[in-house]
């Protein structure tokens, strides 16, 4: 079995949300990056516990990024990725960086490649369902759980309102999330043998992009909360219904 | 050129999030000039001209109850192929769990740019621009499509939904439906309660109730509004309600109208779930609970004693007693 797992950086959830250049910049002065939870807690340690079960499995991890994605992916292979290809390449569009991890993918003759649903700072949840098509591949997407039985996948991902189970053939993409294991914290003698595992970097193809960011803003900030007295929920209701008209 | 609207269906039914997407295609191709088309994949209970009370002129219905099945790589081939001979140029979405593994799909078949979360009409003043919200729910961007076709994901409850008596033309669209490489085994699903991220009113709990046992309060209330129900992570955590209540960064993103968040301190795990909400209610015996910052009502008292006074007095309001 070899799995591919892409993994992403992403500021950290608590970052100060700030833009500069005219609204157009993110601005990163002193966030912390973080490997995007959704590939790690998910994502990344569901497939450790596969390779655990069946050590035969071989974990890739691929990312696409500058060099200063080195940290994130260093913390990925300390928590069991065998070894990681970066594509030098600095973040654009959803398309590029799909574009990018499936040139890769399809040479590497993969049972399966997992992403998480979404990273947590664009929300795009686009790049797993972009490779899947790029690779003429089955996808399912929100998986929460995943088991392999006889040659097939057994997915279960949510719907609206409850959770389907699924079963399909390899090779696969799956989109991770909460539900398909539990978050991981890397041991000492995983840092100290992440430093040699093998991450190679290569050069990004030339692809299109499809669209570009033309300005950020923040939404306005609250009025303030309007404080009701415990004794007298009632005019909690009163301003719901007269003043919110919410109810 | 036109603009085409997927309606997603489930059991046969037309999700409310399809209506939205509709009114919104709509509009879009109002913009544009042109008219909105919409396709349905697999069997439907329902009258599709209905889908014209929204904005839709001409229905494309592709019954084939292989499609009652989702499966993204078929849906996503049917769709492409329709594409190519209604012409569409941009085709609108649901931004839920059908849309969300769609949409990147035929992206990707069609080269088309797509927007996922959208929350507003695209901006042609100036290209082809797009508001959704990044950095769950903290922060906008307006991104430029620059593609021929276009797609675009809508958040749920982000559009106003406006009806007219207008009725759609529904003509049937042959297809190749491809054989799938998938097979749904089961499905488990919550029936008869409102869908939790298109609903206009939720009502979540928190630690503070103390235990499951207590979770009446938070269903009474729900029942009583016509709201789903939600909750925070450590409750989902240990079990107290399932997971697929629980709202905030790593379960669901919601933006209903109102939220009533009962014993919930509002961290801001919890917060990125939640902070699209229009109007929040905040209950909590803790005055210094972070959730008061992000509400627009807020009572800090006891759970306990506040919420069935509360309950009365929608009873009351609603004429039940």
């Amino acid at each position: 079995m070899k799995i591919l797992i892409c993994i992403s950086k992403t500021p950290d959830t608590t970052a100060k949300i700030a833009f500069a250049d005219n609204n157009t910049k993110f601005t990163t002065d002193g966030v912390q990056w973080i490997l995007n939870p959704y590939d790690e807690w998910y994502s990344l340690v569901r497939a450790i516990e596969l390779k655990e079960a069946d050590p035969s499995t071989v974990l890739h991890l691929i990312n696409v990024g500058g060099a200063d994605c080195e940290p994130i992916i260093r913390k990925a292979l300390a928590l069991g990725g065998d070894e990681a290809i970066r594509v030098n390449s600095e973040e654009s569009d959803s398309y590029n960086v799909a574009a990018q991890i499936a040139h890769i993918a399809k040479e590497g003759n993969y049972d399966l490649i997992f992403t998480g649903k979404e990273t947590i700072d664009y929300n795009g949840s686009s790049i797993g369902g972009m490779i899947a098509e790029m690779m003429d591949l089955p996808f399912i997407s929100h998986a929460v759980k995943f088991n392999l039985e006889g040659g097939k996948a057994i997915v279960t991902r949510e719907i609206d309102g409850g959770e389907e189970t699924v079963q399909s053939e390899l090779p696969l993409l799956v989109s991770c999330q909460k539900g398909m294991a539990e978050q991981r914290i890397p041991n000492m003698k995983g840092i100290m043998g992440a430093r040699t595992k093998p991450l190679k970097v290569t050069e990004p193809i030339t692809v299109e992009t499809l669209t570009s960011i033309v300005s950020f803003d923040l939404p306005p900030s609250k009025a303030g909360v309007k404080l009701v007295s415990p004794d007298n929920p009632e005019e909690l209701v009163r301003l719901l219904n007269e003043e919110a008209k919410a109810i | 050129m036109s603009v085409l609207v997927f309606i997603d269906i489930a059991e046969g039914q037309i999700k409310k999030a399809s209506f939205e997407a509709a009114c919104y295609g709509a509009q879009t191709a109002s913009i544009m000039g042109t008219k909105a088309e919409a396709i349905v994949l697999g069997t439907c209970n329902e009258d599709l001209s209905i889908l014209g009370n929204y904005g839709i002129s001409k229905v494309h219905s592709i019954a084939d109850h292989t499609l009652n099945n989702f499966d993204s790589q078929v849906f996503t081939k049917v769709i492409a192929e329709a594409i190519e001979t209604l012409g569409s140029d941009v085709i609108v979405f649901a931004n839920n769990t059908t849309g969300k593994a769609i949409g990147p799909r035929l992206s990707a078949k069609i080269k088309a740019g797509i927007v996922t979360g959208a929350v507003a009409l695209p901006d042609m003043s100036n290209g082809f621009v797009v508001r959704k919200t990044v950095f769950s729910g903290k922060a906008f961007a307006n991104i430029g499509i620059t593609s021929t076709k276009k797609i675009i994901c809508l958040n749920p409850n982000s559009f106003n939904i406006t009806k007219s008596d207008q009725k759609a033309e529904v003509v049937t669209l042959n297809a190749v439906v491809p054989a799938s490489k998938t097979t749904v085994v089961s499905v488990n699903k919550v029936t008869g309660e409102v869908s939790l991220s298109e609903a206009d009113i939720v009502v979540s709990g928190g630690r503070g109730l103390k235990g499951p046992e207590n979770w009446g309060l938070v269903t009474d209330l729900a029942k009583l509004l016509g709201a789903a129900t939600a909750c925070s992570r450590p409750v989902a955590d240990i079990h107290w309600r399932p997971h697929h209540e629980h709202v905030g960064q790593t379960g669901l993103a919601i933006a209903p109208n109102l939220y009533i968040a009962i014993g919930i301190s509002g961290a801001i795990q919890h917060l990125a779930g939640v902070n699209r909400s229009k109007v929040i209610v905040v209950i909590n015996k803790d005055p210094e609970a972070p959730f008061f910052k992000a509400a627009d009502y807020g009572i800090v008292g006891d759970a306990f004693e506040v919420v069935p006074k509360i309950i009365e007095a929608v009873k009351k309001l609603k004429g039940m007693s």
